[in-house]
């Protein structure tokens, strides 16, 4: 039994740090229907940003929790801004194209950004630190560790905020009219450029906060750690219906713990094969993901 | 003169303030990553304030450059609407025999004595530019003309591949033997594949397909047993010709021969399947599901011919791929290699023959020939995608869509038309 809570767990953190990042799939694939491939390059760098400015900042006797929430804060404002650009430089001006050749520039740019930071950092693995201090509340607790907590307790914290978000302020109903029809939004005098410049900035703001998570955890980083996560986070947004939220989040949740419990009770060395098989099999049974709206297509 | 000279001075000006604001939010957004480096063993900081003056710089000339070409860009598209000259020159130049001919006799001359031109080496990366033709011009059948995006392609060349490596590993079976057998192969795989994705569309499709890729990758790379793991399979045998031994050099040159005839032969299949009754369908599938079923087109058989044909390419390079390398494991068949593969599809311009030739060329010998920046390639890479598509979005060559046009001719055989204008 414990064993299994263990892995429970640890799948529940894994998914949700998966449901943070394909949040920033899910939103941006709502509004502009493209798949954001420099996502996962998003939250590398989200990660890098954290590991810098949390060791100049240790390095003027930065210490604990201000350290984590001030690296945060650093990481989260230069994932935002990288989101930005992105979009400015290789999909505004690929609006009105084919719909494969935003595809194309931003699998390129997935390409160029790995490769600036490997260019720029390293190739190597760097160790992170551990900002996440452990609780005393936790000692006597071994199925579930501090970071693990932080890292969940986050993530249903951040979905709630953006769920608000969404539902109740201006800008998330613009967001919800573009998402629907982007011309008659237009129509109505919604400015659908800060829309998805809004759109971008909060996804990969959600990237950047699960970057900088997961690295704490795990303790080390490279410049390829994004690709694996945004194919994963991609995965679960997919299984959830993408352009959904609460998609998004079930999506994720339900690939950590098939990761999870295969690695834990069959073999680690198919656990991707586990994690796409159930894509697969989902998908035949519900083409349009788990909470995802099969529409009939009108003619 | 003055008042045409006045406004131009204000619009000088809000350009230099326009860059310069782009140059500082450069500097501000690569400011961690590029100028600070911390050094993990002595904890110390490495400021590198040289980079931010780089990009500083950079950011500011690059940017005038970006909107001069943007602002071309934008008259282009007005001067397309009443055809632009490039559409009429590139019709010009496929329809015209006097114009095509001698060119396409001259390319074949230097196609053909390509290999004793250049050294070993070079024939060896014209090998796999010629590969990747071949794959662009398969996965052309299942995107660019069915429509269907595939993020897995490189599984259907990974199963080519194996099929020869353990062939000949465990029964000695021969090159030529395998080809056919491994198109088939990777044939079957593609219908397997094509089953559960029928009633998939758009990026569903796209995911599963990319899973699908994934697990054929995964299990190479973990059923020790049967594929050997990750260590790969060595020894493969070359391609014989009636039993002669040849040297290293020979070999290449003979492969190189075979890459020729099976591309040539690619691109008639291809371009004939275009124009068939299943190419007609696969067209109408991929502009509307819908009118086409009405229509009365089998749209599972069309989809499934679609992933089958498609494949059988892949499968064909595989078996050819294992030959070359005499070397397979599986970290040749990752994500990266299928996202190659598409860009090469739609860099060259989707359902167009001639621009996958022209997007695999440059895909594949672009990072070659860069080599000269050895550290910089897979940036200059990656920067170059994203810059083509931006400023030609349709890629280098468009597919020209076939159209017959009415002539009225002015004797009795009026109403007879059908001038085929095709790419």
């Amino acid at each position: 039994m414990e064993y299994f809570l263990e892995l429970f767990f640890g799948g529940l953190t894994r998914g949700s740090i998966y449901a943070l990042i394909a949040l920033g799939y899910t939103m941006v694939y709502g509004i502009i229907e493209l798949i954001n491939f420099a996502h996962g390059e998003i939250y590398m760098i989200g990660a890098f940003t954290a590991l810098i400015a949390a060791s100049a900042l240790a390095m003027l006797g930065m210490d604990g929790w201000s350290l984590l929430a001030l690296s945060g804060v650093i990481a989260i404002i230069y994932s935002a801004a990288y989101g930005f650009t992105i979009e400015k430089i290789a999909y505004k001006p690929l609006r009105k194209a084919q719909r494969l050749s935003p595809l194309i520039s931003a699998i390129g740019m997935s390409i160029f950004l790995q490769n600036y930071v490997l260019l720029a950092q390293t190739s190597d693995f760097l160790s992170f630190p551990a900002l996440i201090d452990e609780f005393s509340f936790m000692e006597n607790v071994t199925i579930i560790g501090s970071a693990e907590l932080v890292i969940i307790i986050t993530t249903a914290v951040a979905t709630a905020i953006l769920t608000l978000f969404i539902k109740f302020t201006r800008m998330g109903r613009a967001m919800r009219a573009v998402a629907q029809d982007k011309t008659m939004a237009m129509l109505l005098g919604v400015n659908v450029n800060r829309v998805i410049s809004a759109t971008f900035i909060i996804g990969s703001a959600l990237a950047a906060v699960g970057g900088v998570l997961i690295s704490s955890q795990i303790g080390q980083i490279n410049f390829y750690i994004g690709f694996i996560a945004g194919i994963k986070a991609f995965t679960a947004a997919v299984l959830g219906g993408i352009g959904s939220i609460p998609g998004a989040v079930l999506g994720g949740l339900v690939l950590g713990w098939t990761e999870s419990f295969a690695t834990g009770y069959i073999s680690s060395d198919y656990e991707d094969v586990f994690a796409f098989g159930l894509l697969v099999f989902i998908l035949i049974f519900r083409p349009a993901g788990i909470l995802g709206k099969a529409s009939s297509e009108k003619v | 003169m003055d008042s045409e000279k006045r406004p131009m001075l204000p619009l000088i000006g809000s350009e230099i303030v326009k860059s310069t604001l782009t140059a500082l939010w450069f500097m501000f957004l690569t400011f961690p990553i590029m100028v600070i480096k911390i050094s993990p063993l002595d904890k110390t900081i490495h400021w590198r304030w040289m980079n931010l003056v780089y990009v500083g710089a950079g950011a500011f000339f690059l940017s005038f450059l970006w909107r001069y070409f943007m602002e071309r860009k934008v008259q282009g598209a007005r001067a397309d609407e009443d055809g632009g000259w490039q559409k009429r020159a590139g019709q010009r130049i496929s329809t015209d025999r006097r114009i095509y001919l001698p060119g396409l006799i001259a390319l074949g001359a230097f196609v053909a004595i390509f290999p004793f031109l250049f050294s070993s080496y070079q024939t060896s990366i014209m090998i796999t530019a010629l590969m990747y033709v071949m794959l662009g011009l398969g996965l052309n059948i299942v995107v660019g003309l069915a429509g269907l995006l595939n993020l897995g392609y490189v599984a259907f060349y990974a199963v080519g591949a194996y099929f020869f490596a353990l062939m000949n590993h465990h029964f000695g079976l021969g090159f030529w033997f395998a080809l056919p057998m491994a198109g088939a192969i990777a044939a079957i795989f593609g219908i397997l594949l094509g089953f559960p994705v029928l009633r998939l569309r758009g990026d569903y499709l796209a995911i599963v397909t990319l899973g699908f890729g994934e697990i054929i990758r995964l299990i190479l790379e973990n059923w020790n047993d049967f594929s050997f793991g990750p260590s790969g399979i060595a020894g493969i045998s070359r391609p014989g010709i009636m039993g002669a031994s040849l040297t290293l050099h020979q070999h290449t040159i003979y492969l190189y021969y075979i890459m020729i005839v099976m591309v040539v032969f690619t691109m008639i299949v291809v371009g004939r399947l275009r124009n068939s009754r299943i190419g007609r369908a696969w067209i109408a599938l991929r502009e509307d599901e819908v009118a086409c079923q009405a229509m009365g087109i089998d749209k599972a058989k069309t989809k499934l011919m679609a992933f089958a044909l498609g494949a059988t390419w892949a499968g064909f390079v595989g078996c050819i791929f294992a030959a070359k390398t005499t070397f397979i494991n599986p970290s040749s068949f990752t994500f990266m290699e299928s996202a190659i593969i598409l860009s090469i599809v739609v860099l060259g311009g989707m359902g167009s023959i001639m621009g996958v030739v022209v997007g695999a060329f440059i895909l594949i010998l672009l990072p070659e020939y860069l080599r000269a920046f050895s550290e910089y390639r897979m940036l200059v890479f990656g920067a170059s995608m994203v810059l083509i598509m931006v400023f030609r979005p349709q890629g280098i060559i468009g597919g020209i869509r076939q159209h017959y046009t009415f002539q009225r001719k002015p004797a009795a055989d009026a109403g007879e038309g059908g001038d085929a204008a095709c790419a």
